[in-house]
């Protein structure tokens, strides 16, 4: 492989092929996680982390495995991975991980961990699947930190927990959207976001030469 | 290299067909494996920074409700206490043992040690505890006259996790002062509701006990009707018949129902 086109798996699913906003995995995290900044960025970051490592794993033991224990194999390196990203998070992250309750154990499930393994680590080095694995929960987590930061903005009027628009009841002049807070505005900006995206990009409407993994994306349990 | 030394063993189970029988089971179990070892040395590592957490947590949580507490902070001023002091109660005959000191007591040890606990009855264990510890801490308030507030901490089994909580009784030991429920593994998003500080304020100003002396606080479903009922909440009925069951089994008589008694009578 060459560098370039090694380079080529860290970037790519940053915008032209978007875990969630092209193949619409991961959307049920992206709602509950993204209140908040701070929660957003420790979800980005636990994903991130268990992706680029159960993708690296897979990829080195890939040669032996039995094709009929395949996806048995792949759930376990995932979800020890999870518990012990979970665990890591109990004891170095106590407040956030209270705050995050059920979401980082539902890595598990979350489609572009499983569909990375599948469709990219199975077949590819371990190098490039580890930069795939990055690429991808960067993606992720690019989308969840965009969408945190409009509904931490508009539903709290602060970013990080710092307050920076001037709320009504302090005496200023912005009144925060609660329904901001609510999970259905997560889909209305993920929705928003999707069609700016395929506004500026057509080709991702067709996405012809995507016809695997967009396969794959209606094949998540 | 011989065939059968361990290096020799690996490649040839290496070399075995993918689909082989002796390959799936031991790829299955070679991976089981690592992950296990895995998942359990992190476990244990991190279990006392953890536990860490989550003392400080009950810690705060402690103090947070002592300070939404109505008349606390000036009963406190009055007395010039500056913290709440802590004895050591035998559940059975209710009195305090001095011979324990209250900093070194470990509740949580007592709670399924065998040799510091005693198994219920299913008929009297309410609470789904199982076994009761023996001796169990209790924190006082004394006002300059009289008792001001006193904080049971108490444990029991909800839907489906076990439900820890501090309640406080005011002086007259009758009154519910505050409920904060500080540690719970219910279902996220109903039994969880139990957090809920709103919930737990309604159980402020309850009475625990009827004009008779029985304990007859209880979780209603819909709304209270009278001052020994608290309202439920829809879709966490398990889970506040939970709290509702370990509240009454700690203020009963395999509770603190003893000590109560003894407090109310002035023996203490």
């Amino acid at each position: 492989m060459s560098r370039k086109s090694n380079l080529h798996h860290l970037t790519a699913p940053l915008i032209d092929n978007n875990p969630v906003t092209l193949q619409m995995l991961g959307i049920c995290s992206a709602l509950a996680v993204t209140t908040a900044l701070d929660t957003a960025l420790i979800m980005s970051l636990a994903l991130l982390t268990v992706l680029a490592t159960a993708s690296t794993l897979i990829s080195l033991i890939r040669a032996h495995l039995p094709s009929s224990i395949r996806l048995v194999v792949q759930i376990t390196i995932i979800a020890s991975l999870v518990i012990v990203t979970d665990q890591v998070l109990r004891a170095f992250a106590y407040e956030i991980s209270e705050r995050l309750s059920v979401f980082v154990g539902l890595i598990v499930t979350n489609c572009i961990v499983l569909g990375r393994a599948e469709s990219f680590a199975m077949h590819n080095p371990a190098w490039p699947s580890f930069l795939d694995g990055v690429g991808n929960g960067l993606g992720y987590g690019m989308i969840l930190m965009v969408v945190a930061t409009i509904r931490e903005l508009l539903g709290s009027g602060a970013l990080f927990g710092v307050n920076v628009l001037p709320l009504a009841v302090a005496g200023g002049w912005f009144e925060p959207l609660g329904f901001m807070l609510l999970a259905p505005s997560a889909f209305f900006i993920i929705g928003l976001l999707i069609w700016a995206i395929r506004t500026r990009r057509p080709q991702q409407v067709e996405a012809n030469e995507l016809v695997i993994l967009t396969q794959e994306a209606t094949d998540q349990p | 290299m011989s065939r059968n030394s361990p290096v020799g063993l690996w490649r040839r189970f290496l070399a075995l067909p993918n689909d082989s029988p002796t390959k799936t089971i031991g790829v299955a179990f070679l991976v089981s494996l690592v992950a296990a070892i895995a998942v359990s040395t992190t476990s244990v590592a991190l279990k006392p920074r953890q536990e860490a957490h989550i003392q400080a947590a009950r810690e705060a949580n402690l103090a947070a409700m002592i300070a939404t507490l109505p008349g606390l902070a000036d009963a406190m001023r009055e007395t010039g206490a500056e913290t709440l002091e802590t004895v050591v109660v035998a559940l059975e005959t209710g009195e305090i043992d001095p011979s324990i000191d209250p900093a070194a007591f470990d509740f949580l040890t007592a709670q399924t040690d065998p040799t510091q606990s005693q198994q219920l009855a299913a008929a009297v264990d309410t609470a789904k505890i199982g076994q009761r510890p023996n001796f169990a801490p209790v924190y006082l308030l004394r006002g300059t006259d009289a008792l001001a507030l006193v904080v049971l901490p108490v444990y029991g089994t909800g839907y489906q996790s076990n439900i820890r909580a501090y309640l406080a009784l005011h002086g007259d030991l009758t009154t519910i002062a505050a409920l904060s429920i500080y540690e719970q593994g219910e279902t996220p998003g109903l039994g969880t509701r139990i957090t809920d500080p709103a919930w737990q304020a309604l159980w402020s100003g309850k009475q625990t006990t009827d004009g008779q002396g029985d304990v007859t606080i209880t979780v209603v479903r819909g709304s209270a009707t009278t001052a020994t009922e608290v309202d439920g909440i829809t879709g966490a009925t398990r889970s506040t018949t939970g709290v509702s069951n370990l509240v009454r089994f700690w203020l009963g008589d395999q509770g603190y129902g003893p000590f109560l008694k003894r407090l109310k009578a002035g023996d203490l």
